[in-house]
């Protein structure tokens, strides 16, 4: 039986009805067409599906999608800022943090919820967060220095902010 | 083509009280509870567990944490997720070991919707928390319909997968005294991976008497090398008394390595966590020893 499932992504507000079964991110690609999202492991162990629920990441494949219910979750698809990447995909861009791009949504996701709590992190800081992230081809030294570099511009910007 | 779950019927009670009447109704079929689901869902999808019933208890949150005082001790809620305990202050403080426990389950993402209770109630061999609670001599407080109850964390688990909650019944609260003066807790697990489950884990907990010299209580716990989380109880009787010494801890590491009784895995033979054991009782002992010095 189908149960109500009211939550916002990405800032909108959706109002849906989902089977119990459902995962999180079987909603945010099949019912949202949110496919940024990557669903790869299926067993809790790579990361790829991380997106944050009220600020926080989490894998979007090992929890019921019903459990964000009233809840707000954030997707890569809510990174940019219209035409404008966000700073932490125009540093991942710079840093050559990926590759084939596949656990790239989730390595993403894992470093604003980061950024957002730690706004300086060291690299063991950032290791530390980004530990369960599995990549298959670009090394982990560039996403971390991509992190580090994102955070700079967060600053930067941030400052620029505050001086107008 | 991905896992998709097996349909259930779904409840998500807003307390305790709901939560026990639905266990009522349907504890004793095929019924399980859901908290953060971490460790659960992946059963689910691998069709080891197949619920008709999940009672999704994430949404009480008056379950959700974390209280101390010097006569009560500490208390943590059970749906209190393993970050809250990662990042609460007041555990930094009074039970550090708890917070460096923490950081090594599992991922950051794994940490931010799994739950303590979740995590002890699932009753796998290999967790974390339950050794060190086991070290702490933590209590554990059940709910259920006809009252409530408390057991010794060392009592909770049976076996693999299986404690002493009834199908009727709710663990809700994990309960620490206060430390005695002069102790020292260390908790070290080896695994594979950073984050992974534990091999071997050992938690020491070492109190020494005013002048700092003799062992005057200790508790030893191991994860992972027997059917649930166990006390090395031969070796606490070789440190207990006693002056503590680096012949002795070997000695006590020795008895541990003997109590254990591991099963050889896919990936590591029984002979290899014995000696697991046997150093890491010694190491994480001594570690325990030097801060009941400085505490």
């Amino acid at each position: 039986m189908k149960k109500e499932l009211k939550f916002k992504v990405n800032g909108e507000d959706y109002d849906l009805w989902v089977e119990p079964k459902t995962l999180l991110v079987q909603v945010l690609r099949d019912e949202l067409g949110l496919k940024g999202t990557k669903w790869a492991c299926d067993s809790g162990a790579c990361c790829a599906c991380t997106v944050m629920v009220d600020g926080r990441a989490v894998k979007s494949c090992s929890i019921l999608a019903l459990q964000v219910n009233g809840k707000e979750v954030m997707t890569v698809e809510g990174l940019a800022n219209g035409p404008e990447l966000h700073p932490l995909q125009q540093a991942f861009i710079d840093n050559w943090a990926f590759q084939c791009g596949f656990c790239t949504s989730g390595q993403l996701m894992a470093a604003k919820a980061l950024l957002d709590e730690n706004p300086d992190p060291t690299i063991d800081e950032i290791k530390i967060a980004m530990d369960g992230h599995l990549c298959r081809c670009t090394g982990y030294n560039m996403i971390s220095e991509a992190i580090q570099d994102a955070a700079k511009r967060l600053q930067a910007q941030k400052q620029q902010e505050g001086g107008k | 083509m991905k896992t998709i779950l097996n349909d259930f019927e779904h409840f998500a009670p807003k307390t305790v009280e709901e939560a026990l009447d639905l266990l009522s109704r349907y504890g004793e079929e095929e019924c399980k509870i859901v908290a953060g689901g971490q460790s659960l869902l992946i059963l689910m999808k691998q069709r080891l567990v197949t619920p008709k019933y999940l009672i999704d208890i994430k949404g009480i949150s008056a379950l959700d944490y974390i209280t101390f005082d010097e006569q009560q001790g500490l208390k943590i809620g059970a749906l209190t997720t393993h970050r809250a305990i990662e990042k609460s202050p007041v555990i930094e403080k009074y039970y550090p070991v708890l917070a460096e426990m923490e950081q090594n389950v599992s991922s950051v993402e794994t940490r931010n919707w799994g739950t303590i209770g979740g995590n002890i109630s699932h009753g796998d061999p290999s967790g974390d928390p339950a050794p060190v609670f086991i070290a702490l001599n933590g209590r554990l407080r059940i709910a259920g319909l006809n009252g409530e109850r408390t057991v010794e964390a060392e009592d909770f688990t049976l076996g693999y997968f299986e404690t002493v909650l009834g199908h009727d019944e709710l663990l809700t609260e994990i309960q620490v005294p206060a430390l005695p003066p002069h102790t020292g807790v260390k908790y070290t697990k080896f695994s594979q991976l950073q984050g992974d489950y534990a091999t071997a884990s050992v938690a020491v907990s070492i109190t020494l008497e005013a002048k700092k010299k003799t062992c005057s209580d200790v508790r030893i716990a191991l994860g992972a090398v027997a059917p649930a989380p166990m006390r090395a109880k031969k070796a606490e009787e070789i440190l207990r008394g006693e002056k503590i010494s680096d012949d002795l801890l070997a000695r006590a590491g020795q008895a541990a390595s003997e109590e254990a009784s591991p099963t050889t895995d896919a990936e590591v033979s029984e002979e290899y966590k014995r000696e697991l054991v046997k150093v890491l009782v010694k190491r994480v002992a001594k570690e325990a020893f030097e801060r009941a010095k400085k505490a």
